[in-house]
């Protein structure tokens, strides 16, 4: 592979805290290997903005392995940029060339504010759990794992939706800020297995009612989320949620009888 | 001596004659006893879990902006128990007997065997939570090999087991969240522990976001706060990893036990440059069926697959033939570091070794053509199939490859060198999981207590949710029963009031330096030093260079620091100063103790100290010990002893030959 370095203009939004405005910031950034990840040109430049005595870019990241779900920027109008399938962390600085001007935004959703320049609060997604996204088993109370024999198709199909790494860029690329393939993704994973059974019902239209009250819009399929996903979380379990929820919702009164 | 309060009795009945006799706290008093947990690992989320279950009130507290994304996600390749699905011979005492000699004979028997006995019970636990495992045809779990062992007992999630059983545990912890059992805390961080008439009682946290600092009382404090291999700077960490928490109990009294014994991984992705932040491990998974080689002519540019099969050192195969690729991690990694410093290594560094899928293609292609009745396959076909085959596998590994060097591993051949990856080493604890301070926990990774000089694969996220979900619901009880009287202390106690002082005072001290140099750039000149004279390889003039360097560094860290913004907001960098400053202080610690210990074991190797075909030589006679260091404020350290006593397993000269 070969390597290179590059100039870049970075067009990056900073805001101080929740309740100030923001705006766009131009930056230059100078002698850019094409090795280094997109976060670590960040590195870079923040360790420059400090020896200038400015303030740096705030951003979330942490495992740089992409699987924390933490990193979210929203590079040139795409939530973790151009490389499909690929966490902001794990993008790297050979998708861009010299002279490239780059635009950096946080996650724009109602649901997800902002606190500083490029980090969101995403508690949302904590608390669309918190409404049902598990199975209520307590510690101890288990059967051998082999009591439980799952069919294998099904078994990495509930996988497959449990790769989400809840990191809201379905949210942030959803033109109404859905949270559904999120939420779809964990209903799903757990309507799959057996264990998940007994509260599915119950699950899918909790989980359903707490994403609208935390203000995240409806879904209109247009199969944004699934473009964007760092998993590649299909669309298809979007369909698979719906179909939990209207069963739910048409089998409700029935089950209280 | 230091006492690890063991249960008497025979090793196979300590854990059971310990349950049947610990103090029990009934159910309308667990609900006036509050515990903190710090962390939300596997570690913390399944303690806080547990005990929000049992009815005690819990806060959990994390950095991160949710208790999901705490680093035991990154884990890829697997979790161990002794279920014997495999019907080969596994058992719990196979478990316990290869965790034993996988440490190299340095960790405490009737701790490792407790392990064992509950790991199957975690695979249970897991599965009822509905945790993916990967599964066989029929229905049932499927298994995989690791480093260390001959059986088949590592259950996987793909190459996301740890993201897998972390979101299990997750679940569990955001559902008593719900209930209201569990008060959660995200983006803060502990940053002292109170301390009550020798009893911790509480902790002071700083609020990411708004900067304020908080006070938090409990009847005891749970850290599962992790390792501390970010002092090395480049590891496989998660970049917000740190020792800060472990390390404000330690200055609290708490002794840290065996902080030399660093784990450096043999399979990661090898330092590009300067601009490296971190490193990515490739899962030791990746050894079932990739096979490291270097040229067997020094310095040979080809590339690897041009390399002709007769001139290529398949040198694990050739050195450890019964175990092969599957060495333990500490013996995997010394000798790729022992190829590479004698010339043979490849990449423009020079620093890294091929792990190569070339012939498990082929196994696995022939296997499936003669599935499909194809017996006279052609070598495309092979390939073909070959590739589904490793693709389904390791699939996400070799895209994360891929991402991050722009190589593509089913075409050539990967590049790999070790790489920080565990440190065995962290807070003494005793049977109960308690500090030398009464009513302060240490679980997971932030204690010493399970592995010993050297940690086999998948036996992390195994030591976790033993610790959080099966050993600390009983323990801590056995400490509450007796505090069932203390009512909480507010949180005005003057205690609280001069830790909080004490917190708030270092941090201006830190933010008003206003020196010249960034806290990445001390960050980075620490990690060389302790990389260089700390790493694969130590002796004693280089870690003498390095306690004074380290010395150095120090001073001039908190004279010449600069920290932009201000307290009383968001400021990742003042988040990392404070846990930069602490790294200093351990690393002069961890090299004091690896001076100290004149021997080789496990991961600590001592050049010193050596058999003749360069392995690890133990000194049993001097060393059978664990060290626990007490902080003496101002003074330096003082050593403990805790001694091993070995009633089960003999101990001999590892082989894995």
């Amino acid at each position: 592979m070969e390597h290179y370095t590059m100039n870049l203009t970075l067009k990056v939004w900073r805001q101080k805290n929740s309740a100030s405005n923001g705006r766009f910031e131009t930056l230059e950034v100078k002698n850019i290997s094409s090795e280094m990840s997109f976060l670590e040109m960040f590195d870079v430049l923040n360790e420059r903005l400090v020896n200038e005595g400015k303030d740096p870019v705030a951003f979330d990241h942490d495992c740089r392995e992409g699987i924390c779900g933490m990193c979210s920027m929203y590079i040139n109008g795409r939530p973790h940029g151009p490389w499909h399938g690929t966490t902001t962390c794990q993008l790297h600085m050979r998708a861009f060339k010299d002279g490239d001007t780059i635009v950096v935004e946080p996650w724009r959703a109602n649901a997800f504010p902002v606190i500083k320049d490029l980090m969101v609060d995403r508690t949302a997604f904590d608390r669309i759990i918190q409404a049902g996204g598990y199975i209520s088993v307590n510690t101890g109370n288990a059967v051998d794992g082999n009591a439980i024999p799952i069919e294998r198709y099904k078994a990495e199909k509930s996988f497959a939706a449990a790769a989400c790494i809840g990191c809201g860029a379905c949210v942030a690329a959803c033109k109404n800020s859905s949270a559904m393939l999120f939420t779809a993704a964990k209903v799903s994973h757990l309507a799959l297995l057996p264990q998940g059974d007994p509260e599915r019902k119950t699950r899918a239209l909790n989980m359903i009612a707490q994403m609208d009250k935390e203000g995240f819009g409806s879904c209109t399929n247009t199969g944004a989320c699934e473009a964007v996903c760092p998993k590649e979380i299909s669309i298809d379990y979007i369909a698979r949620l719906n179909s939990e929820y209207v069963s739910a919702a048409f089998l409700q009164d029935e089950e209280k009888e | 001596m230091l006492n690890p309060k063991i249960p008497t009795g025979p090793l196979e009945k300590k854990w059971t004659n310990y349950k049947d006799h610990c103090k029990l706290v009934n159910p309308a008093n667990k609900r006036k006893l509050e515990i903190i947990v710090i962390g939300t690992g596997l570690a913390g989320a399944s303690a806080a879990a547990s005990l929000a279950e049992l009815g005690y009130k819990v806060k959990s507290f994390c950095f991160q902006d949710s208790p999901r994304r705490a680093h035991s996600i990154a884990a890829q390749g697997g979790i161990n128990a002794a279920k014997n699905y495999q019907n080969d011979g596994d058992s719990v005492y196979r478990l316990f007997y290869d965790t034993i000699k996988g440490g190299d004979y340095r960790s405490r028997e009737s701790n490792t065997y407790r392990l064992a006995e509950v790991s199957a019970n975690i695979i249970d636990q897991c599965v009822a939570q509905g945790v993916p495992f990967a599964r066989e045809y029929g229905g049932l779990l499927s298994n995989r090999s690791f480093g260390g062992v001959q059986v088949q007992r590592t259950f996987y999630a793909a190459g996301q087991t740890g993201q897998q059983l972390l979101i299990g545990a997750y679940q569990a912890l955001e559902r008593q969240i719900a209930l209201g059992a569990v008060e959660m805390y995200s983006r803060h961080e502990m940053l002292d522990i109170v301390v009550i008439d020798g009893k911790a009682r509480g902790v002071i946290v700083r609020n990411l976001i708004t900067g304020e600092l908080e006070r938090y009382f409990g009847h005891a404090v749970v850290l599962c706060s992790g390792g501390y291999g970010n002092v090395f700077y480049l590891s496989t960490n998660a970049m917000g990893s740190n020792v800060t928490a472990a390390w404000k109990a330690h200055k609290r009294g708490a002794y840290f036990g065996n902080p030399c014994y660093t784990q450096i991984h043999p399979t990661c992705i090898p330092v590009t440059g300067d601009h490296q932040s971190k490193l990515t491990l490739m899962s030791e998974s990746l050894r079932n069926d990739g096979r490291i080689w270097v040229p067997k002519k020094q310095g040979d540019n080809r590339k690897g697959n041009e390399i002709p099969e007769e001139e290529r050192d398949y040198y694990l195969e050739r050195r450890y033939p019964a175990f092969g690729n599957l060495v333990p991690r500490d013996v995997a990694s010394r000798a790729a570091k022992e190829r590479c410093d004698a010339g043979y290594g490849v990449g423009t560094s020079k620093q890294a070794v091929f792990l190569d899928f070339s012939d498990a293609i082929k196994r696995y292609g022939r296997i499936e053509c003669g599935k499909l009745g194809n017996h006279h396959p052609d070598a495309e076909e092979i390939r073909h199939h070959g590739m589904e085959v490793v693709k389904e596998k390791y699939g996400n590994l070799f895209d994360m490859y891929e991402k991050i060097t722009g190589e593509n591993p089913y075409e050539v051949p990967m590049r790999i060198y070790p790489a920080v990856h565990y440190t065995m080493g962290g807070l003494w604890v005793d049977y109960e999981l308690m500090t030398t301070v009464p009513g302060l926990y240490a679980l997971g990774e932030c204690n010493f207590s399970d592995h010993g000089a050297n940690r086999l694969g998948a036996s992390a996220l195994m030591q976790g949710l033993a610790d959080g979900y099966f050993v600390i619901p009983y323990t801590i009880g056995n400490y509450l029963a007796d505090e069932i009287r203390t009512p909480a202390t507010p949180t005005t106690h003057p205690a609280f009031e001069e830790a909080e002082k004490a917190v708030a005072e270092r941090i201006n001290i830190l933010m008003n330096i206003k020196g010249a140099h960034t806290t990445e750039s001390f960050h980075k000149r620490l990690g060389k030093i302790m990389w260089d004279k700390c790493g694969m390889a130590r002796n004693s003039a280089g870690l003498k260079e390095a306690i004074s360097e380290i010395k150095n560094l120090k001073e001039e860290f908190w004279k010449n620091l600069r920290i932009p913004g201000e307290i009383k907001e968001m400021n990742p960098e003042l988040d990392k100063a404070q846990r930069v400053a602490d790294f200093i202080e351990l690393a002069e610690l961890v090299c004091m103790d690896a001076l100290a210990r004149e021997e080789s074991c496990g991961g600590h190797f001592r050049e010193e100290y050596q058999t003749a075909d360069g392995e690890a030589l133990r000194n049993d006679d001097r060393f059978m010990f664990v060290s626990a260091w007490e902080f003496k404020n101002g003074n330096g350290w003082e050593m403990h002893k805790e001694e091993l006593k070995y009633e089960e397993v003999k101990p001999t000269q590892r082989s894995y030959k």
